[in-house]
């Protein structure tokens, strides 16, 4: 704790860049999740294979996974945002395929045959519908990739897992360790926090 | 364009591929502007799949449907079914709208302007009796079945449509809630003169609701008449059974009094209690007939007596009535 309090500014600069990694990692993962997702609803059979494989890309360890990656994205943020984009795809494309499954087709049906195009449709329907499941999976895949991107410090991407691989390195500097177990663990703790409040807000019922 | 919606098929049908027998088949009528025409049949019987015809949810692969008598697929297809109330079983409202949102769907589908819109929503909602100012920012979760389907109307005719498509709308409604309903979509009819298309798999309903009901068996129409002449003239045997016209109590129930009546005798006295209009059913005849045991019940019309009406009456009128027509013409 006192670390912390002794030096703000360097756990404030390691705080940004972790959440900088996360912000970047949501925005393509989500990016890249809503098309998939979209195409194993409309193409179901895909569902298993497209599940299995996003499944078993989960179950890689993410040191592995990165050590895989630093080959063709360099060592440095990037090979661990991929990572963590890989890691988070599995949570989020079922979120989203479970949203869209539970809008009642009648529902969809009602907003056919009303006369709303697919856009509307979309927007004006199936997104605030499924926007409460949608944003606890990624509630789910922010808490993840807080955790991933700890272990970034190890490949140069910065962010707080340098104050942890610091304090190992360094013998006896427990302070450090346990100033950036502390600061991950309040992150991850406020970020979940926060999308919690937005899950709510999304509920109306 | 709105006020006229007059509906034709011609030969449709649809053949979904691997199946042995068409969904659809071979359908023809027509039904004139401002009619209250009920789909009637079992389960299965490609009632539904008829009625998403006409809104395009559903395309035929032969044949084709009017309105108008413009074919439906030279309009574009959102601008079609702008143009057409829909109205399906439990409602299918929006849960993430209010009631007052659910039904200015249309009309912002329409681009109104948004006072209009306001307006528009008040006054439906008034029309089919839920109060504005306790309603309109409800969320359907905190409406009973029987005003989720009145919002559901309300939503459907928002874009003041010539012509209402109903599907099965009071199928999960209560039976008390379920009568209520249908005397206000008739007095609703009444009113607005839509022409409605109303899928039902319940006779009674078909009889109460219908100015004529379209019988499907088996994806054919198998009869399109009006409710007396199903009952009295069903076309097939299948028509007979599922109109239950051997019941005698049903056939009065949409006989109406001036059909079975008689000139009132010289020496006829008028029995209090004893009095039917002519528009009435024969069946309420009978049950006053049974109440009062009256000889003979007068039939009174603008303040005066027009006939008689005696149980020999009702029963000469049931015997004769209950020739179906497909036993041979004699």
């Amino acid at each position: 704790m006192s670390y912390i309090l002794n030096n703000p500014g360097l756990v404030w600069q390691l705080t940004q860049e972790h959440m900088v990694m996360i912000a970047i990692t949501l925005g393509i993962a989500v990016v890249l999740a809503l098309p998939i997702a979209l195409l194993i609803h409309q193409v179901r059979w895909l569902t298993v294979p497209v599940m299995g494989t996003l499944s078993t890309l989960y179950t890689v360890p993410s040191l592995a996974l990165i050590i895989l990656l630093v080959p063709l994205f360099g060592l440095n943020a990037r090979s661990v945002i991929v990572a963590m984009v890989l890691y988070t795809q599995v949570i989020l494309v079922r979120h989203i395929s479970v949203g869209l499954h539970s809008i009642k087709p009648a529902i969809l049906e009602a907003a056919k045959g009303m006369g709303m195009n697919l856009w509307q449709r979309w927007w004006q329907v199936q997104v605030p519908l499924m926007l409460p499941i949608f944003l606890a999976g990624l509630r789910l895949s922010a808490i993840v990739a807080i955790a991933i991107a700890t272990i970034g410090a190890k490949f140069g991407a910065g962010g707080l897992g340098t104050l942890l691989f610091d304090g190992i390195a360094q013998a006896g500097r427990y302070d450090k360790i346990w100033a950036g177990s502390l600061a991950v663990g309040s992150l991850a703790l406020l970020v979940n926090t926060a999308l919690l409040a937005l899950e709510w807000a999304a509920r109306r019922d | 364009m709105r006020s006229v919606s007059k509906i034709e098929f011609e030969r449709v049908s649809l053949r979904f591929p691997h199946s042995s027998r068409p969904a659809v088949d071979s359908c023809s009528f027509s039904v004139e502007s401002g009619q209250f025409v009920v789909i009637l049949g079992p389960s299965g019987c490609g009632k539904t799949t008829l009625l998403k015809m006409v809104n395009r949810l559903v395309d035929p692969t032969q044949g084709q449907i009017r309105l108008e008598g413009k074919d439906i697929r030279q309009f574009p297809v959102t601008a079609l079914r702008q143009r057409i109330g829909y109205v399906i079983q439990q409602s299918g409202l929006f849960p993430h709208m209010t009631v007052a949102q659910n039904v200015s769907v249309v009309p912002r589908l329409l681009g109104w302007a948004k006072e209009r819109i306001r307006e528009r929503v008040d006054d439906l909602l008034s029309l089919v009796n839920l109060p504005p100012h306790e309603y309109r920012h409800r969320y359907p979760i905190q409406l009973s079945g029987g005003q989720q389907q009145r919002v559901g109307l309300a939503r459907a005719l928002a874009g003041d449509p010539g012509l209402l498509l109903m599907d099965e709308p009071f199928g999960a409604i209560d039976a008390i809630t379920r009568s209520k309903l249908q005397e206000e979509i008739l007095r609703l009819q009444r009113q607005l003169k839509k022409t409605i298309l109303f899928v039902s798999h319940d006779v009674e309903e078909a009889l109460r609701l219908a100015d004529q009901i379209l019988v499907m068996h088996r994806g054919q129409v198998a009869q399109f008449d009006t409710p007396f002449r199903l009952l009295t003239q069903p076309a097939t045997p299948f028509v007979r059974e599922l109109l239950g016209a051997d019941d005698m109590v049903r056939q009065l129930s949409v006989l109406r009094v001036e059909t079975a009546m008689a000139k009132i005798p010289h020496n006829h006295k008028i029995q209090e209690g004893a009095v039917v209009k002519p528009q009435e059913s024969l069946r309420r005849a009978l049950s006053v007939l049974l109440r009062t045991g009256a000889a003979a019940l007068t039939v009174w019309e603008d303040g005066r007596a027009i006939g008689i009406l005696t149980l020999d009456h009702i029963r000469d009128l049931a015997a004769l009535e209950g020739t179906p027509a497909y036993e041979g013409s004699a």
